[in-house]
């Protein structure tokens, strides 16, 4: 990866069966930001449950809405943002699917599997643009990017893109 | 990879070999739909090998606890066979691995059920 390459955006068709496609680019990007395998599953379990949330509650299943992703490899981190054209949700209201009364509960499992494989999550809503939510792994001190993804390099492309 | 699904019968007990993505949309309708029609057969000990699960999403889970409690409420038992590493780190990670009964040994595992059964 080159540093022009640092950051990936993609802007895909709301449709479940792109959910497979933003998992590929978020393992490819979480193989050369030097996350290991496990690693890179939870990314992409992360990614995938986001995409889900985006296409079926954010777009409500709305082929003609789409979803933004980006994924930025940083000198210590992957930060990946992906937005839908939805109302936004407030993830203090969701039940802790943990809790006694709601083990067996057939969904609610979604953003507490996000938040158990990654670093932080954000959830932002931005007028009239939708719901964007920020997820960040942190890299450690022993891995490092294979190739290029600085913030130095990051801050370069803006500049000149 | 969608879902697949192989239906055999050992004794009194259903083993279903299931291989490929356990995810929103077909995977979980697969499952539902073989589970039901089991239970419409009266086949209400239900044993998943999932060994060949190469993915399990929050949805599979879900449809996993779906399939639990309706075998349950049949007066039946659904149990769990050769977990991935993923799919038994997902359930250790939600706390569903206790409630699952789940073997390593499908002989074992059948002969569990029929101790159930004829108790």
């Amino acid at each position: 990866m080159t540093p022009e390459s640092s950051v990936v955006e993609v802007t895909l068709e709301s449709d479940l069966k792109n959910v497979e496609v933003a998992e590929e680019i978020s393992r490819r990007v979480a193989g050369t930001a030097g996350f290991n395998e496990e690693e890179q599953h939870r990314i992409e379990m992360a990614v995938h449950e986001s995409m889900i949330n985006a296409i079926w509650h954010g777009n409500k299943n709305d082929s003609s809405k789409s979803v933004w992703l980006r994924f930025q490899i940083h000198r210590d981190r992957l930060e990946i943002r992906i937005r839908d054209q939805g109302n936004g949700f407030d993830p203090k209201h969701i039940p802790d699917p943990l809790a006694d009364e709601n083990l067996l509960n057939v969904s609610g499992r979604g953003i507490f599997l996000i938040r158990s494989f990654m670093d932080e999550f954000r959830v932002e809503h931005i007028n009239g643009k939708g719901t964007e939510v920020t997820l960040v792994k942190r890299l450690s001190s022993k891995i490092q990017p294979k190739q290029g993804g600085s913030d130095r390099e990051h801050e370069s492309h803006n500049s000149t893109g | 990879m969608s879902m697949k699904a192989t239906i055999r019968q050992v004794d009194s007990v259903t083993v279903v070999d299931v291989s490929g993505r356990i995810t929103l949309g077909e995977g979980c309708t697969q499952l539902r739909e073989l589970v039901r029609d089991q239970l419409s057969k009266g086949n209400k000990w239900v044993l998943l090998n999932l060994a060949d699960v190469t993915y399990i999403d929050s949805s599979g889970i879900g449809e996993l606890v779906s399939a639990f409690t309706g075998v349950a409420k049949q007066g039946g038992a659904l149990k769990l066979l050769h977990l991935t590493k993923k799919v038994h780190d997902l359930l250790q990670i939600t706390k569903l691995y206790t409630v699952f009964d789940v073997h390593d040994d499908e002989a074992r595992a059948i002969g569990s059920f029929e101790k159930a059964s004829s108790a």
